[in-house]
């Protein structure tokens, strides 16, 4: 295309070791934090602040007929198990309101509702899912952010499609996956609807979605697998992006999915696999000292590629704004 | 074409006399006058007739009448004025230049008079010592003394006032002449023409200002530069943080377009639509950093434009947001009591598709922010503005490589190209390793990956070439401001006409933020508009009749001064009571928000600091370095070199914004050269990045210059190009708008000088700072050498050699410093080097290429520019091109390794005689490095010659070292121009040049010879 994608050592930190990741990450807090206030008082409300939650219940049809890039055997008891948890520590340990939406058998893959809408600040862009058995779960998630007072946008252009989980917001800007599920025009479409941020494509050649293997750790840390693939997107991002992101990379790709949040009087929060699935990436997380760290068991859902990202739409409704 | 060298040089050597003794005395005026007037005599008929011929008259007129006018006016005016050395230096320098630009112009289209005088006219034109030396013995004594000045400072003092002396006498002749002339412009016709000589033709600007309402201003119609109307503008606005702003003016294709502050005006217009609009230039990524908060203000006033207009795009809420911040600033609090009405709101705009939803929600927010100063609002506004992802990103249109609609977005961290609304890719500042364009291509040169071994060239296609050159420059001009501590130094004296000679001339975001913590002046104060745009009256408008200009201008040339220096007496303009604000710098670095910025700015506040107290002092009246470091702005430098007038070492030094010692070796650099082939040779070797900053010193390390290079990459490209491009190009260029290609480089802070900061390490900082003492000690003693070495043209690589040899350091391009300069920005190299911080971002790094454009002023300095250059490591290698074999490529554009874009040059200025040239371009490359042979098939391919039987013959070599990947890398660079109305051997010239490069140069191998042919065809292009 219009370049060739190349990365000057310069501009990106190529950190290996995760101790000196930390490390950076620890210094480049204040100036991170002296940003953060600044955007409380501003229109990009701070990152991480959330508020509420919609999450959705597991049909029972998950089981046999939810999309799968493995064959895999998922016991439905199991997997509503983790979600409840999952919905618990939202709820209960982090204090979220949390909007529970009912399962719905004709759409297997419904419980992963991040796919149905991207929610940045005041704005819900109701997405058209890459797979066509997805494209109604959008339905009950549009009425539902629409009872949250958010300002509705459909992609409505039956060229598009976007997946939420293709969508990585930094808290500065957003990058989209282009992936088999996502495709330029969706990106457009998200760009169009959050005028205030670049969107920056990426190009998402291994895996299903851009966040199945990263994710955000906090402001300006990016938690990213060591796969190749995973290692050449995050090179993109950082080149595509004026501004600058640490990263944690962690040996297992899905273990780089997880749920970030900045909760008052809890700091930052981050949500990720247990180490009875991933214990050399569960070490990673542990160094991160400042983080209230919450592992969140995701055995079952995995098996039909959802990360613990895909189980919710967080949502800040700052009611400053 | 081959005349235009001959009588630019002409024009300058006049320029220069006659300036000179202006400056000295009375007397010397008058014998300068004499001989001005009889040189100018002939040469000016000389010209008429020539243009006559040619059809161009209608260029000549303008001018003559310019001469003719501010012969009578100023000259006499402003001579003695001298005592305000500053005022003056402002006002007669700058309005003055713009005629010999004029002169030199046109002078280039005229055919030759006498070929002798061209010859002359050559060496003068490498603005060294040696010009002076050349002219004729009666003026020696004062060129002397004008000669201590740097060249710079000669050319604009001398152009102002030795063209008006010149003017003086020979006005008589000339408008006789020019009378009986078929063509001559409407003006030379009426009869007012008389009644002219006493009045300067004055225009009335129209400028429309950020809230919409018109400011008026008289100028003068044909010399005015941008820059008076914009100091004109700023006044009225009293506006100090001027630097981010800027005029812009539609061009004749409707096209906005910035007002070069270093032209005239008429030039750039075009047309006589004076019609003109103030806006912000430069979007500072943090506006509170701004001193001022009328510069906020109007950066929100410009902002409040781009969101309505949908410039910059923003989502609902944040229209909301900013609207409220509008209102709160416009309207203050919200009034409970009389509750704004909606329609009320409705008749302001805030958004492209502002709806009642909209309005509320506005309303709403307003209501929020009570007990918000106005200030504070646009302080809110501009805190939420900035972190929009299109904030201050420049958009222009353009196709990829494959026809694809994209835009690329310039802004203060790169080049972002867009697709619809998606980023697809991004440059930063510090990737780019060149940027370039040619005809409608644009073309940006990416520093290589970590894991890749070359660079690679991604071109875009724009619109039409004017689109191109439009981007560029916007280009040029954001590096420059936003990475650069200093402005690289306008381009001196060239030997080649190639490329725009464009670059940014104001002050960068790093010095005019020094310069505003100096501010020191209570907060003025300032009426707040209202959104709706309501036109004032203009009262306030000043007008300028032509004999007021000098002390106006003189007026604003204190102001400058004041911005910089925070002088006490700058006028008080402010009523009422304000608040007294000082910033300090530190209070400026606590506000960076990013760490590297903290550090850049830290490490360029302590390395002036250091720079100045520890450089020694050049010369008595020495200019504050603060000041010298500060003043990119031609304003400033303009006064300096009036102080220069008292002072001539000082000028000198001023005269380069970047050094700070005295010194004028740089004119020297200036060789005249018969013979003009343009060869590139390039060694690369492993190196050390220190090496620069030590070159200069005789203690620099020997091992360095050694050639250690295990990548050899040797260019040599012999340009023999018939028609000579004008000796001095920088006018010349400057003028011509018509080039069809230029280069940048951006990464090389050829420019700045000491002041330079790496970017991430303090550390760094500290090394640096001990490196330029070092420097400036060891420097002292080599200067002497240098001027010599100017004064002799042909044995530039001799002379280099034997220099660098004593100085341990290989300074193989003394002679060159000033194509150095120019050609740093066409070498690649300088950027590299690492010599301080071994890191990949270049910027931060001292090059070699800063210490040569200090050269110049500097003694101690030069010799590191050379050092630089001179360390060639020569790396016999096997990729040596046979010279006898005919061209093998012919290029339009070298996509990988375009050394040669430069080369070729299409000169056509629609204001500049127009010639119209046919380009042949021929280049022999090894097949070595970068895939060059890619390029696209050669331009044209006649080869008539044009008139004239005089052969001149310009060389110019250029040294350049470069660091990658631990690669050290020198190139040399001969062009060769021999211009000529015979028909030229080109292949014998170019086997010659070949043959003396390798002689000169055993140890490199010759890795390209490009050869360019322009021969004149028609009269028009463009």
């Amino acid at each position: 295309m219009a370049g060739i994608m190349k990365i000057s050592a310069a501009e990106i930190k190529c950190d290996e070791e995760v101790d000196n990741n930390i490390y950076r990450f620890v210094r480049a807090k204040k100036e991170r934090e002296k940003e953060e206030s600044e955007n409380m008082a501003g229109l990009m409300a701070g990152f991480g602040h959330y508020t509420h939650a919609v999450v959705r219940g597991i049909p029972a049809s998950l089981a046999k007929e939810a999309l799968r890039t493995s064959q895999a055997e998922v016991d439905l008891t199991r997997a509503r198990t983790e979600h409840e948890a999952y919905v618990e520590v939202l709820r209960t340990r982090l204090g979220l309101e949390v909007v529970e939406l009912p399962a719905d058998e004709s759409l297997p893959d419904c419980v992963f509702v991040e796919d149905a809408a991207v929610v940045c600040g005041e704005t819900a862009l109701i997405t058209r899912p890459g797979a066509e058995s997805r494209r109604r779960e959008i339905e009950v998630m549009k009425e539902a952010l629409k009872d949250l007072n958010l300002n509705i946008v459909e992609m409505t252009d039956e060229n598009a499609t976007l997946d939420g989980g293709d969508v990585l917001f930094t808290g500065r800007e957003f990058f989209v996956g282009l992936s088999k599920r996502t495709n330029q025009r969706g990106a457009e479409i998200l760009a169009d609807a959050f005028k205030d941020y670049a969107v920056s494509t990426v190009p998402v050649l291994e895996g299903l979605h851009l966040k199945s293997f990263c994710s955000m750790g906090g402001p300006g840390l990016i938690i990213i697998g060591s796969s190749e693939p995973a290692q050449k997107a995050l090179k993109i991002m950082q080149q595509m992006s004026d501004h600058r992101y640490d990263k944690l990379t962690v040996p297992d790709d899905i273990a780089a999915n997880c749920v970030y949040m900045n909760l008052p009087n809890k700091g930052h929060v981050l949500l990720h696999c247990t180490a009875e699935e991933f214990p050399e990436s569960v070490k990673v997380f542990e160094k991160l000292k400042d983080h209230m760290l919450i592992p969140v068991s995701n055995m079952e859902k995995v098996k039909v590629d959802g990360a613990l990202t895909c189980c919710s739409v967080l949502i800040s409704k700052n009611p400053s704004i | 074409m081959t005349t235009e060298a001959g009588s630019e040089t002409e024009v300058k050597e006049k320029g220069e006399e006659s300036a000179a003794l202006p400056d000295q005395s009375e007397t010397a005026k008058e014998e300068s006058q004499e001989v001005a007037n009889v040189e100018g005599e002939e040469k000016e008929k000389g010209k008429e007739k020539e243009k006559e011929g040619k059809g161009i008259t209608r260029y000549l007129p303008t001018w003559f009448k310019k001469q003719k006018s501010q012969s009578q006016t100023s000259p006499t005016k402003e001579v003695p004025a001298t005592e305000e050395p500053v005022s003056k230096g402002l006002e007669g320098e700058e309005e003055p230049a713009p005629e010999v630009n004029g002169h030199a112009e046109e002078v280039e289209e005229k055919e030759e008079v006498k070929s002798e005088e061209v010859k002359e006219a050559t060496q003068p034109e490498s603005n060294s010592n040696a010009s002076a030396d050349t002219e004729p013995p009666a003026k020696e004594e004062k060129v002397e003394d004008t000669t201590a000045k740097s060249p710079e400072e000669t050319k604009e003092t001398t152009d102002g006032e030795g063209a008006e002396e010149e003017k003086k006498e020979p006005e008589g002749h000339v408008e006789a002449e020019t009378d009986g002339g078929e063509s001559q412009t409407s003006i030379f016709q009426s009869p007012l023409r008389l009644v002219r000589k006493n009045k300067m033709k004055v225009v009335v600007c129209h400028v429309t200002l950020l809230d919409g309402t018109d400011f008026t201003c008289e100028v003068e119609q044909k010399r005015a530069k941008g820059q008076y109307l914009f100091f004109k503008v700023c006044e009225h606005l009293n506006l100090l943080e001027k630097d981010y702003f800027g005029l812009t003016y539609k061009d004749n294709h409707d096209e906005k377009c910035w007002l070069d502050p270093t032209k005239e005006i008429k030039r750039q217009i075009r047309s006589n639509n004076w019609q003109f609009a103030f806006g912000v230039k430069f979007y500072p990524p943090d506006p509170s950093q701004l001193t001022e908060d009328i510069t906020r203000y109007l950066l929100c006033l410009q902002l409040r434009e781009d969101v309505a207009s949908g410039r910059l795009p923003c989502s609902f809420v944040t229209h909301a947001l900013l609207g409220s911040y509008t209102l709160q600033a416009e309207l203050g609090d919200h009034e409970p009591d009389q509750p704004r009405p909606l329609d009320f709101i409705s008749q302001l705009t805030f958004a492209p598709s502002q709806n009642k939803e909209m309005e509320e929600k506005i309303l709403e927010l307003h209501k929020s922010h009570r007990g918000m100063t106005p200030a504070q609002a646009d302080l809110q506004f501009l805190e939420n503005a900035k972190k929009l992802s299109m904030y201050g990103v420049d958009l222009h249109h353009a196709k990829d490589s494959e026809g694809v609609d994209i835009m690329l977005g310039v802004c203060a961290n790169g080049l972002l190209v867009y697709k619809d609304r998606l980023r697809i890719n991004r440059f930063a500042w510090p990737k780019i390793l060149k940027i370039s364009y040619k005809r409608n291509n644009f073309y940006i040169k990416i520093r290589p990956g970590e894991t890749e071994q070359f660079e690679s060239t991604v071109g875009f296609k724009l619109q039409n070439h004017r689109s191109a050159k439009r981007l560029w420059k916007v280009c040029v001009e954001n590096h420059s401001f936003f990475r650069l501590n200093a402005p690289e130094p306008p381009t001196k004296a060239r030997f080649l006409t190639l490329g725009s000679k464009f670059r940014y001339s104001g002050r960068t975001q790093a010095q005019t933020r020094l310069a505003s913590s100096l501010i020191d002046r209570p907060a003025p104060s300032f009426e707040r508009t209202s959104s709706k745009r309501i036109s004032r009256s203009l009262d306030g408008a000043p007008v300028i009749s032509i004999t007021e200009a000098g002390s106006e201008t003189a007026e604003n040339g204190r102001d400058h001064r004041l911005e910089l220096h925070s002088d006490s007496k700058s006028p008080l303009r402010v009523h009422g009571d304000n608040i007294y604000v000082r910033h300090s710098n530190l209070m400026l670095e606590d506000l960076d928000k990013t760490q590297d910025e903290v550090l850049k700015h830290q490490a360029s506040i302590s390395q002036l600091k250091r720079s100045f107290m520890e450089a020694p002092p050049p010369s008595p009246p020495q200019p504050n370095q603060w000041e010298k470091r500060l003043t990119s702005s031609p304003a400033t430098i303009r006064v300096q070199q009036q102080q220069v007038v008292s002072v001539p070492q000082t000028e000198a030094a001023s005269a380069d914004n970047t050094s700070s010692e005295t010194k004028e070796p740089a004119k020297t650099t200036e060789v005249e050269i018969e013979e003009t082939v343009v060869i590139q040779e390039v060694s690369r070797a492993p190196k050390l990045g220190v090496v620069t900053v030590t070159a200069d010193l005789p203690a620099a390390p020997p091992a360095e210059h050694e050639p250690q290079d295990q990548k050899v990459k040797i260019e040599e490209e012999a340009a023999v190009v018939e028609e000579i491009s004008p000796a001095k190009p920088e006018k010349a260029s400057s003028d011509s708008e018509s080039e069809e290609e230029a280069e940048y480089h951006p990464n090389v802070p050829a420019s700045i000088s000491q002041s330079q900061i790496p970017e991430e390490k303090e550390e760094e900082e500290e090394q640096m700072k001990e490196e330029e003492e070092e420097q400036k000690q060891v420097s002292a003693p080599v200067v002497p050498s240098l001027p010599v070495e100017a004064s002799q043209p042909a044995e530039l690589m001799s002379q280099e050699e034997e220099e660098s040899k004593k100085e341990e350091m290989q300074v193989e391009e003394k002679k060159d410093d000033q194509e150095e300069k120019e050609s740093g920005r066409e070498t690649e190299d300088s950027t590299d080097d690492p010599m301080v911080t071994p890191e990949e971002e270049p910027e931060g790094l001292v090059l070699p290429e800063e210490s040569a454009e200090a050269g110049p002023t500097e003694e101690p300095e030069q010799p590191k520019m050379n050092g630089e250059a001179s360390l060639v490591e020569v790396d016999p290698r096997p990729q040596v091109i046979c010279c006898s074999e005919p061209p093998v490529v012919k290029t339009e554009m070298v996509t990988i390794s375009d050394t040669f874009a430069a080369q070729k040059t299409e000169i056509a200025t629609k204001e500049v005689p127009i010639v119209h040239t046919e380009t042949k371009t021929i280049t022999y490359e090894a097949a070595q490095l970068d895939g060059n042979g890619d390029g696209e098939p050669g331009v044209l391919m006649t080869a008539q010659t044009i008139t004239s039987e005089s052969l001149c013959t310009t060389t110019t070599t250029h040294i350049t070292k470069t660091l990658k990947g631990g690669l050290s890398e020198t190139r040399i660079e001969k062009r060769i121009v021999i211009t000529g109305d015979c028909d030229i051997d080109h292949d014998q010239a170019l086997a010659q040049a070949i043959k003396e490069a390798k002689e000169q140069h055993p140890d490199m191998s010759v890795t390209r010879v490009v050869v360019h042919k322009e021969t004149e065809l028609a009269e028009e292009e463009d």
